[in-house]
């Protein structure tokens, strides 16, 4: 895959382009450089795809006090968040200021250490439930 | 509590999670909209894009270099301990239409916010969701200096199918906010109704 890397022609931004410069809003972050975090791990094929709304929630074993030498310190913070409240995937990247990817590889190693589960949204294929749409309905305007 | 074994086993209920996308031109209040119903202060979220343009779940040290982050706005409405809201502002541009794919997958529906000085900043999200068939409702959100228009005129400007539901908006208040989101998830209700008409109750 050499090449990849001598290709800068497309880099977005270049000053003096205003056809680049439409690409990003200014709600578009800085240019990273790629997390060591995962170690280089791909995100296992088996694994599904960790929805943005999917629930991390705590399994019994995350109270396990020996744990902690076995995970790295963003493992542990995840636990310890989602111990305190479930929360969203997206919520937890954006409480541990971390892009999206890495904390599905994070969460998926916890998952697969029984650590945590995560909760299921909706199929997407599937028509939503009326009965919880109106719930939905219901609560807004209760807001 | 009605719901599930809430014993002293101190599990926590797993609630139902739904989410909400919000669309629109740069600028046009997305943000603000979110704000203004979230019980969280929008929180932001970052998605690396690879240079290829798609978004790197594969975190492979050799081939991801140099990446970007786009960052999505999110807030949360808490509607019942077991029944959780998620607002998902969209990233502005059209070339990110593969991180709006991943929010639209399983969405329940989506605003499409407009600004009447500039309506076409909102033709890309009203192809989108009419393509994919996402319910979702255009909320004009009335700058003070922009004109107003009837809704008819907001509806034909853009084309949309007469069941599209057309409001007035301030995204900055919490209870037109409201509005337009029961118009959304009402939409969306008619929807289901409809492509299950044959079937017997
Ligand atoms: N006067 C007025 N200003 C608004 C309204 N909605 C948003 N704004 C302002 O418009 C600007 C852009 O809003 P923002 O929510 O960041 O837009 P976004 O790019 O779509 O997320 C901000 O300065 C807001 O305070 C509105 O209804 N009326
Ligand atoms: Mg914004």
């Amino acid at each position: 895959m050499d090449g990849m890397s001598a290709d800068t022609s497309r880099t977005p931004g270049t000053p003096g382009d205003p056809q680049s410069s439409r690409w990003y809003d200014a709600d578009a972050g800085p240019v990273v450089r790629p997390y060591a975090m995962t170690r280089g791990r791909t995100s296992s094929a088996s694994r599904h795809r960790l929805d943005l709304i999917a629930i991390v929630m705590p399994e019994p074993a995350a109270d396990d006090p020996g744990r902690d030498q076995m995970l790295s310190p963003e493992h542990v913070e995840i636990i310890e968040l989602c111990s305190e409240m479930p929360q969203s995937i997206a919520e937890l990247a954006a409480g541990l200021d971390l892009p999206v990817g890495v904390v599905r590889v994070l969460v998926g190693d916890l998952v697969e250490d029984e650590l945590v589960h995560v909760t299921r949204p909706v199929p997407p294929a599937e028509l939503p439930d009326v009965n919880i749409l109106r719930e939905v309905i219901n609560g807004l305007r209760a807001l | 509590m009605a719901f599930g074994r809430s014993s002293r086993n101190r599990r926590p209920v797993e609630p139902v999670t739904l989410k909400i996308l919000v669309a629109g031109g740069f600028g046009v209040g997305k943000t603000t909209l979110v704000g203004a119903v979230s019980e969280i202060r929008p929180l932001r979220t970052e998605e690396m894009l690879s240079e290829a343009g798609r978004p790197v779940d594969d975190l492979d040290g050799v081939e991801a270099k140099t990446t970007t982050t786009v960052a999505m706005d999110f807030g949360r409405i808490t509607l019942r301990e077991d029944l959780v809201l998620y607002l998902f502002g969209t990233p502005g541009q059209d070339r990110f239409w593969f991180l709006w794919d991943e929010l639209a997958q399983g969405a329940l529906g989506a605003v499409v916010l407009a600004d009447t000085r500039r309506l076409e900043d909102c033709f890309a999200a009203v192809d989108y969701f009419e393509r994919r068939e996402i319910p979702f409702a255009v909320a004009v959100n009335c700058f003070e200096g922009a004109d107003r228009f009837p809704t008819e005129t907001v509806q034909a400007a853009l084309d949309l199918d007469p069941q599209v539901p057309v409001l007035m908006c301030d995204a900055r208040d919490r209870s037109s906010v409201r509005d337009v989101l029961v118009a959304v998830v009402e939409h969306a209700v008619a929807r289901v109704d409809r492509l299950r008409e044959p079937v017997t109750t």
